[in-house]
């Protein structure tokens, strides 16, 4: 149950239409329980969640589903994340970079408000393959059947959503690098 | 591999999605290239970051409270206990079919683990092949193989020698089949090694000669003499099959 307003909250991103849309696809689950056909039930139920937030926000915000498209059509759409300073000035350094790598440094410190907020930023695709991925633990072959693509396509999201965070992070540190103070919800 | 092809792979090689080629082929590139480690790197962070967030949300009280009475509303106890017991005769009922079939249709041309076994078989046949492994003792007298087995094994396996007929016995080994151990001979046609497995058969009448082919490997079994003989070799069936009269003593 967790699981599926998890997904419907990141989803449509307010506390309020998510529990309605959450507890819509779980009554409906039940409704249609005949029509499972085996499986895994989570999948089956986070599918029928997906399809209920999908609907609403075509509904009341297209534009979240209309950049959806472009980003998947678009594959030199994530200038931020290629470009980013730290991952292509170590192009030629010989080895181990990693530990004082500035980027991956703002990354592991940025607090729990600022990730929050990053996650919700991201294109509501990137978004929810991570969601999946990293707060539910699916995996890609889970994560394929509830968004209806192939597994490669989830691999493909993912990254680009992990270059998209990781990229707002680091800019968001960088605008603001006092620490905010505000408690984490 | 280029760095274009291991960003491809990346995400999947972090998430331990990738199969066994696939992930050697990106710790190779990882071990050359910085700017993809990097990535890497920033992942883990991120993942770690992302952990420490608590970024799940729990479903509000008033939604489990709903869900719970829509579940409760639509399937009242009788219901749920007439939905079971349909589902369970219905299971019952394929169970018993299928019971029926592998009886009844299975055992009339072998009996049902007979595929099991032969896989068990051409698995240590397969093993046995990998180099140093083909036998614990090399001799092409039977006078010193058939010796080798006593006190090894708890039962004495019949060893004979075909060099005159084209199938020089080659050595024996122990191994392990059907959960027993058994007296492995290894023969020799040409260049392909046969193995000959040995284990004593419990009760039950003899077994005709049954045959499979799994993975290039052709096996014979058959059960004569209270012994069980399983043969796995890459050889053809039709010289396997001489092998297999020759040690039932038919010609």
């Amino acid at each position: 149950m967790d699981a599926a307003y998890n997904l419907a909250r990141w989803l449509v991103r307010n506390p309020h239409d998510a529990e309605d849309l959450a507890q819509e696809a779980m009554t409906r689950a039940i409704k249609f329980f005949s029509g499972f056909r085996g499986g895994d039930p989570r999948a089956w139920l986070l599918t029928i969640v997906r399809n209920t937030c999908f609907t609403w926000l075509s509904r009341n915000h297209a534009k979240d589903l209309a950049e959806f498209d472009e980003e998947t059509h678009s594959p030199g759409a994530n200038p931020i994340a290629i470009n980013a300073p730290g991952i292509s000035s170590h192009g030629n350094q010989s080895s181990n970079p990693a530990p004082a790598d500035p980027e991956t440094m703002a990354i592991a410190e940025a607090e729990g408000a600022r990730v929050r907020r990053a996650l919700g930023e991201l294109p509501v695709i990137f978004r929810e393959a991570v969601v999946m991925r990293e707060l539910e633990g699916m995996s890609y072959k889970e994560i394929a059947d509830v968004t209806e693509v192939s597994i490669g396509t989830v691999m493909s999201r993912l990254a680009r959503g992990r270059d998209r965070l990781r990229a707002l992070l680091v800019e968001s540190v960088r605008m603001n690098p006092e620490r905010q103070g505000e408690p984490i919800p | 591999m280029t760095c274009q092809e291991s960003a491809r792979l990346l995400p999947g090689y972090f998430d331990s999605e990738l199969d066994l080629v696939h992930t050697l082929e990106v710790e190779d590139h990882l071990r050359t290239c910085a700017a993809c480690g990097a990535v890497l790197e920033g992942d883990r962070a991120l993942r770690t970051t992302i952990a420490r967030s608590n970024l799940r949300y729990a479903a509000p009280p008033t939604v489990v409270r709903n869900v719970r009475a829509a579940v409760a509303n639509a399937f009242p106890r009788e219901t749920r206990t007439r939905r079971w017991t349909w589902e369970w005769s219905f299971a019952a009922a394929a169970l018993l079919f299928l019971s029926v079939i592998t009886w009844k249709v299975l055992p009339v041309k072998t009996p049902a683990n007979t595929a099991v076994l032969a896989d068990e078989a051409i698995a240590d046949h397969i093993r046995a092949l990998m180099p140093g492994h083909l036998s614990d003792v090399e001799s092409t007298d039977q006078h010193t193989v058939k010796p080798w087995f006593d006190g090894k094994l708890d039962f004495a396996p019949p060893v004979e020698n075909f060099t005159a007929q084209g199938f020089p016995l080659i050595g024996g080994r122990l191994d392990y089949l059907d959960h027993h151990p058994a007296a492995a001979l290894v023969y020799q046609r040409r260049k392909h090694f046969i193995s000959v497995f040995l284990l004593p058969a419990t009760g039950e009448a003899d077994r005709a000669e049954s045959h499979e082919t799994q993975l290039g490997y052709n096996v014979i079994s058959w059960k004569k003499s209270a012994m069980n003989y399983w043969l796995v070799s890459d050889l053809n069936p039709t010289e396997l099959e001489e092998l297999a009269k020759l040690l039932r003593g038919e010609n």
